[in-house]
């Protein structure tokens, strides 16, 4: 398998077979939060691959130079959320200097994201990650796994959104409505993702 | 507000997971069996109680600017005692609760009480919200996976409980079955609330 080959099949784990979202469970709080409006939907997710792609390169250089020479691989954690935090934080401050316009629209989302489970998980998860063939990520993949889950996850949260803002017009029953109903179209949403596993029910 | 009170108001008037809806990830991932689901739901009932008690101690030299960064890293130091501890003594269940057990410093729930409670109550009702808080938690956890356990395998702590003749409907302990359970229950709790509030 050529190189290109590996980034398609990592692109189409990411983004369909083991969807962030849908499979690992991973960035739900998001998910249902901020998918009531198209527009928002798009801010968060814009924000979360840009904050997921920097993660993942800051959280593998820290492991690889740093955790594991020294023998802290049970630091990971504390490194990890601290590497995140700091990073939202930097991030936040260096798109207020330079690019307001993008700050106003992603402003509100940006320190969310510190406790989005999505941006740890895919920190943590490639360190583990391998390819099929068994070997270990290396930097570069780390980077293109971070970015590719993150569009993963923009994808299924605009998908909800848009459904969503029509929901507000369905005549649900009352007791339906809210954190419910977008439970149920979440279920029926993995449901379809299932299909790309080629799974049978 | 007296200490019980504190104890018992997670468990069901401010449950965690039905009705402040906080922590959803861990509840859809793990609850594929009740064993699992206890596991987690005392893990981090564990690090809740903990967490609440230190920062509730240091709740006054703790400057308000930087005070998240701050509960992080509180929580994050028992999140690790935990992870090692469960990798020590219960590596299969360690195992199979995976990437969800560092997870839990991202679990709203604990960085929740934190922010909303601890930091501006005394120790002793902070430690009785740990207490009740993560029992809530557990309880919410245990009977989501029940639901899955019954459906998905036609178990319980796998016992046996269903007919042999039960086809295990496997849907239900895959992710789908977990959204769509999750979303019938708060349904239900929606429903109650409503008749209640009539």
């Amino acid at each position: 398998m050529g190189y290109l080959g590996k980034l398609f099949f990592m692109a189409m784990t990411a983004v369909f077979i083991n969807n962030y979202v849908l499979s690992r469970f991973l960035g739900l709080c998001p998910y249902l939060g901020v998918s009531k409006k198209l527009d928002s939907a798009f801010g968060m997710g814009m924000a979360v691959i840009f904050v997921m792609t920097m993660a993942s390169a800051f959280t593998y250089l820290i492991h690889t130079y740093l955790l594991i020479p020294y023998g802290l691989q049970y630091l990971q954690t504390i490194a990890f959320i601290l590497t995140i935090a700091a990073l939202v934080q930097f991030v936040e401050m260096v798109i207020q200097k330079n690019a307001p316009s993008l700050y106003k629209a992603l402003g509100v989302y940006l320190p969310l994201i510190t406790t989005n489970c999505a941006v740890l998980g895919v920190a943590i998860l490639n360190t583990k990650a391998t390819w099929p063939d068994g070997s270990a990520y290396n930097f570069l993949d780390a980077v293109l796994n971070g970015f590719l889950s993150g569009i993963g996850f923009t994808l299924v949260l605009l998908l909800m959104a848009g459904i969503r803002e029509r929901l507000e017009y369905a005549d649900l029953p009352r007791s339906m409505k809210g954190m419910p109903i977008g439970l149920i179209l979440a279920g029926i949403m993995a449901l379809a993702f299932y299909g790309f596993m080629g799974f049978k029910i | 507000m007296t200490f019980m009170q504190e104890l018992t108001k997670g468990l069901v008037k401010e449950n965690p997971i039905f009705v402040i809806v906080l922590g959803i990830c861990p509840t859809l991932a793990v609850t594929t069996s009740v064993n699992n689901a206890i596991g987690m739901g005392l893990a981090a009932t564990f690090v809740l109680i903990c967490s609440n008690t230190i920062i509730s101690l240091i709740k006054n030299i703790t400057p308000p600017k930087i005070r998240i960064p701050v509960y992080i890293v509180v929580i994050a130091s028992f999140v690790s005692i935990v992870d090692m501890a469960m990798a020590a003594y219960v590596p299969a269940l360690h195992k199979s609760l995976g990437i969800f057990i560092p997870l839990i410093v991202v679990n709203c729930i604990i960085l929740g009480r934190a922010e909303a409670f601890a930091s501006k109550n005394n120790t002793l009702t902070s430690i009785a919200d740990g207490i009740g808080m993560g029992l809530g938690f557990t309880l919410s956890l245990v009977i989501v996976a029940t639901i899955r356990e019954l459906l998905g395998s036609g178990t319980w702590l796998g016992i046996k409980i269903m007919p042999v003749t039960y086809d295990p409907m496997l849907v239900a302990i895959l992710a789908p079955g977990a959204f769509i359970t999750l979303g019938f229950l708060m349904a239900g709790m929606q429903m109650l609330k409503n008749r209640r509030g009539k």
